[in-house]
């Protein structure tokens, strides 16, 4: 092999890499929030891209439907809550929140949706679009059963998982969908050239990676979700609303998926099923991180999209098994490291 | 007298056995009351049926609105605040920003006095502000639990057992703390085992067991009662109506 090619595939590692690293770190960031392992992350990247890619097309994508349909469902379980003390401010709120925010993205939606909208507005209207389905989706599968064990969490997530994609595959049918590209820009450096897509990617992963530290070593609202992650009990004493901790960790997630979509689908053809392995690899990154570590996170998803792109050039057929091998070895060691302890009940 | 925090006809269980019976009680402004009892009487228990992390079946009034469809976060929001006996910190937060989530509830402006009150009155802890919470002593982990919860500026402070496993010398500073308080205007309901030292501080005593309060009345009675005296204060004789 000669340098040219090394650099060509290290590039293409670290590109699909920095996308794995934000998928990472949103499944570490709702994990240390809620306890819920987020299967559905990959959902969620399909969502945006494909919302994307119909919304270029001029298409209303179902997507804006689900949004709004899931706030309903959403209201309901906040007045059936609620029932005992109806106070007016309570309804208000859970009207604004449920009925409003959806009907208003979807109004928005139907309203700019058009051959010649510009790609800023697609890709604001996509983020909203999947932003609130991630928003009812804590409100309606995790929120009621916040208190149970990770394992009632996980499948619960696997459900939504099936769920999301077979809504995906009426939304958006079975072929796959490609997006116009950000921008087209491109600047060689040596042999290496580098569009201005995969720039994107590198730039919004860092500025991510930044955002969250900063959310969450400065911000009284980061510091409240991290109370919440280290101390459940600890935090509804002092006065933070646990739900609420859980939301905003779903939101970040599903805003974070969608971005992760947006940008890969001008480069490959995604499926209303491809988020689903993207979103494995993440996981793979956010195993290795120890499902705590940011930092760690990122530099394993970097080390994910290498190995998968020198993989997928020595031997293209066991690409992903070698990219799932890698978990084996971090279980192990991790397994060994750490005395096994029950979870602990809170 | 207005009652700050009214309870009555309380009843806490788990599953089918009841941990606390039939029990009421009423805090007033200013005022310090403990409860003192036995391991396992039910009195942590009560704290926190009263704080809504466990629920309670009975009346709870606070400031005089009703507590019964209040969370926990609105209850805390009303100037309802229990540092439990676990003391429940943020253990890889530093002990800053731990305060800093104490005044989660209340408005920025607020909150930095809350900070000078706090640092005046556990300056240990601005010696320790950027240490993690969890690596402090177990003195210290009280004093930060205690700045925490009067950091969102309460009404009324439920302590759960501050003294427990504590050095006698902590312990005498914690309790000196807690009579501080009531100039600073804030009404305490103090859990003890240790009753010696909280019939002290306190001005009225409820004294529970099995679930139930056999005795209430001031401190000073409570403490020369003879039964309290010989179960609770170590006293074996008559003697005990000299303290």
């Amino acid at each position: 092999m000669n340098t040219t090619i090394m650099l060509f595939l290290l590039q293409d590692g670290i590109t699909n890499g920095a996308i794995y690293a934000l998928l990472g770190l949103a499944l570490v960031l709702v994990f240390a929030v809620t306890r819920v392992i987020l299967i559905p992350q990959g959902e969620f990247v399909t969502f945006g891209a494909l919302s994307y890619a119909m919304l270029a097309t001029g298409q209303v994508p179902g997507t804006a439907k689900l949004a709004m349909a899931m706030g309903v469902v959403a209201f309901g379980l906040d007045l059936f809550e609620a029932r005992r003390s109806l106070r007016p401010r309570r309804v208000a709120r859970a009207v604004a929140l449920n009925i409003a925010l959806p009907a208003a993205i979807m109004a928005l939606t139907y309203g700019l949706a058009g051959p010649k909208t510009p790609i800023a507005v697609n890709i604001a209207l996509s983020l909203l679009i999947v932003a609130a389905i991630g928003l009812f989706l804590y409100r309606i599968a995790f929120q009621p059963i916040a208190h149970t064990s990770v394992l009632v969490l996980l499948i619960a997530s696997v459900g939504c998982h099936l769920a999301l994609q077979g809504l995906g595959l009426v939304f958006f049918g079975a072929e796959g969908l490609r997006g116009p590209a950000l921008s087209n820009t491109a600047l060689t450096i040596g042999p290496l050239r580098f569009t201005g897509q995969s720039l994107a990617v590198y730039g919004l992963t860092v500025a991510f990676i930044v955002a969250l530290w900063l959310f969450f070593g400065f911000t009284l609202m980061g510091k409240a979700l991290r109370a919440t992650a280290v101390n459940r009990l600890g935090a509804r004493l002092v006065g933070i609303r646990t739900t609420l901790s859980g939301q905003i960790a779903f939101l970040l997630a599903s805003i974070i998926g969608a971005i992760s979509g947006i940008l890969i689908v001008p480069i490959t053809t995604l499926y209303y099923d491809t988020g689903f392995l993207i979103g494995l690899k993440g996981f793979i990154a956010a195993i290795i991180g120890g499902l705590v570590s940011y930092p760690l996170t990122a530099v394993a998803a970097l080390l994910v999209g290498s190995v998968e792109a020198f993989s997928s050039f020595y031997a293209s057929n066991f690409k992903e098994v070698i990219v799932f091998t890698l978990i084996l070895p971090v279980l192990v060691l991790r397994s060994l490291a750490a005395p096994a302890v029950e979870e602990e009940k809170d | 007298m207005s009652a700050l925090l009214s309870v009555s006809d309380a009843h806490v269980s788990y599953g089918k056995v009841e941990a606390v019976r039939s029990v009421s009680l009423e805090v007033a402004d200013d005022e310090i009351v403990t409860i003192i009892g036995a391991n396992g009487a039910g009195k942590t228990t009560l704290l926190n049926a009263i704080m809504g992390v466990l629920p309670l079946k009975g009346a709870t009034a606070f400031a005089g609105t009703d507590m019964t469809p209040l969370d926990i976060e609105d209850r805390v929001a009303a100037g309802l605040c229990l540092v439990p006996e676990h003391r429940e910190l943020f253990g890889t937060m530093n002990v800053e920003d731990n305060l800093q989530l104490g005044a989660f509830r209340i408005p920025k402006a607020t909150a930095a006095r809350s900070f000078e009150r706090v640092y005046t009155l556990f300056p240990r802890l601005k010696e320790r502000r950027k240490q993690l919470a969890g690596t402090l002593s177990g003195g210290e982990q009280q004093m930060l639990a205690m700045g925490r919860a009067l950091m969102g500026a309460p009404k009324l402070l439920m302590l759960d057992e501050p003294s427990l496993g504590l050095a006698p010398i902590i312990v005498a500073d914690i309790f000196r703390t807690i009579g501080e308080l009531r100039a600073a205007g804030v009404s305490v309901l103090l859990v003890e085992q240790n009753a010696q030292a909280a019939l002290k501080i306190a001005d009225r005593a409820y004294v529970m067991e099995l679930g139930e309060f056999i005795l209430s009345g001031s401190a000073k009675d409570i403490a020369s009662n003879q039964r309290v005296a010989a179960s609770y204060l170590g006293f074996q004789h008559e003697g005990a109506s000299g303290i």
